[in-house]
């Protein structure tokens, strides 16, 4: 479950900011998955409490919001929504370049 | 020593007992991994939780979550490229027959290149001692409960490898379709590896690896005429997902097909723009290229006939 490695690495840049920034306690973490990303967010939740025990994390909400899949047309430059990565076009059946939807980031921090 | 991020070499341990990397606490981009030794010589990753430091307000971020993992991947491709090696990172789900092909390949190119591989497996020492026995040096990496390699690991088996220019560098990946899709590992290129005892559907299945593929093996062509796989469909499907993808038809058992890989390896490393062809059923080759780094790849001449 690669969602394990996810977590660690999401607590090490929470634990990275808490270094610079001085805080001691996380209450929420943001998180923006891709829906078309690598990421199971109900497994990257299990793994997330898991590895944040005994850290600055520990305990924090994680709010995880999804961003939609979108692609761009390269050869009409139609921008549309798709619902896997080898959507076509809706508009000239050409295969869409993926410009949203794999996104794997660390948004915000509610700390104290 | 760790020429990434400048620690200690590995110290001696037990999985059970592995050593905790003190000296790591407090390099950030660094803090968290054990590693150890095995009596095999084996590198073994096991990742364990470090404990934490212990007005509320908001902090804005906005980084990558394998923004670490991305930087290792670019200090190994640096290294890789400054060192003249070609490194392909091989995927596929277990039993698809890398390790066959792998040995294949080192048997077939040992005599014309340097080659090294990277064996990626939770346990066990078993494929690198095979590629060993085919003539080519291996760095085992057993992952533990990891579903992946990532790029400190492959770091740290860099160190045990013999780097020499115009050298071909193999990075079997742990057996897995889905977890190594994420994880760059600084290769310059991705070879994912399907077999004709699977589903032709794989491709739709399992997209993410595909799409990030340079090229797909279609391995164990020998068992066509005995296994219900829809060759062209394959194709199809794989193609839908990845329209970039480079595909070649093999058996590393019986040989065939082989040859076309190598070719494609020194195209590959060469930079060189392949001929554009019509993928037959029997024998699909190349359909396009991708831009990428193209780092300096020597024919060495064979030393023996």
């Amino acid at each position: 479950m690669h969602e394990m490695s996810i977590a660690e690495s999401l607590v090490d840049l929470i634990e990275d900011e808490a270094r610079k920034e001085g805080f001691t306690r996380v209450r929420r973490i943001e998180v923006k998955l891709g829906a078309l990303g690598h990421v199971e967010p109900a497994a990257l939740r299990f793994c997330f409490d898991a590895i944040a025990r005994g850290t600055v994390a520990e305990g924090a909400s994680l709010d995880i919001e999804t961003v939609a899949g979108m692609g761009c047309c390269p050869r009409c430059g139609c921008s549309t929504a798709i619902a896997q990565r080898y959507d076509l076009c809706p508009e000239c059946g050409s295969h869409v370049q993926m410009t949203a939807g794999g996104e794997l980031r660390l948004a915000e921090l509610e700390v104290e | 020593m760790c020429t990434i991020c400048g620690c200690g070499d590995t110290m001696t341990g037990s999985p059970a007992r592995p050593p905790h990397h003190d000296h790591h606490d407090g390099h950030g981009d660094h803090a968290r991994h054990d590693l150890w030794e095995g009596d095999d010589g084996a590198l073994n990753f096991g990742a364990v939780p470090v404990p934490g430091m212990s007005a509320r307000r908001l902090i804005r971020s906005e980084r990558d979550i394998l923004s670490k993992n991305n930087a290792l991947a670019k200090a190994n491709r640096a290294r890789l490229l400054a060192a003249g090696q070609f490194a392909l990172n091989l995927v596929s789900s277990p039993g698809s027959g890398k390790t066959s092909l792998l040995v294949r390949t080192v048997t077939d190119l040992r005599l014309r290149f340097a080659v090294g591989v990277v064996e990626g497996d939770q346990q066990t020492s078993n494929d690198a001692e095979r590629i060993r026995a085919a003539g080519a040096p291996a760095v085992q990496i057993n992952t533990g409960k990891g579903c992946h390699l990532d790029a400190h690991m492959v770091g740290h088996a860099l160190d045990r490898l013999p780097l020499s220019s115009g050298g071909l560098l193999l990075i079997e990946n742990v057996g897995n379709l889905v977890c190594p899709a994420a994880f760059d590992l600084g290769e310059a290129r991705r070879v994912v590896v399907l077999s004709v005892t699977e589903g032709e559907d794989k491709p739709l299945k399992y997209p993410d690896i595909f799409s990030e593929a340079h090229l797909m093996l279609i391995n164990k062509v020998d068992l066509l005429p005995h296994v219900d796989f829809d060759f062209s469909s394959c194709l199809d499907y794989a193609r839908r997902v990845n329209p970039r993808i480079d595909i070649l038809a093999v058996s590393a058992r019986t040989g065939s097909g082989m040859e076309g890989f190598y070719e494609w390896i020194e195209r590959s490393a060469a930079g060189i723009q392949p001929v554009a062809a019509n993928a037959g059923a029997e024998a699909p080759t190349s359909i396009s290229r991708r831009s990428a780094p193209t780092p300096t790849f020597v024919r060495q001449q064979p030393d023996a006939p």
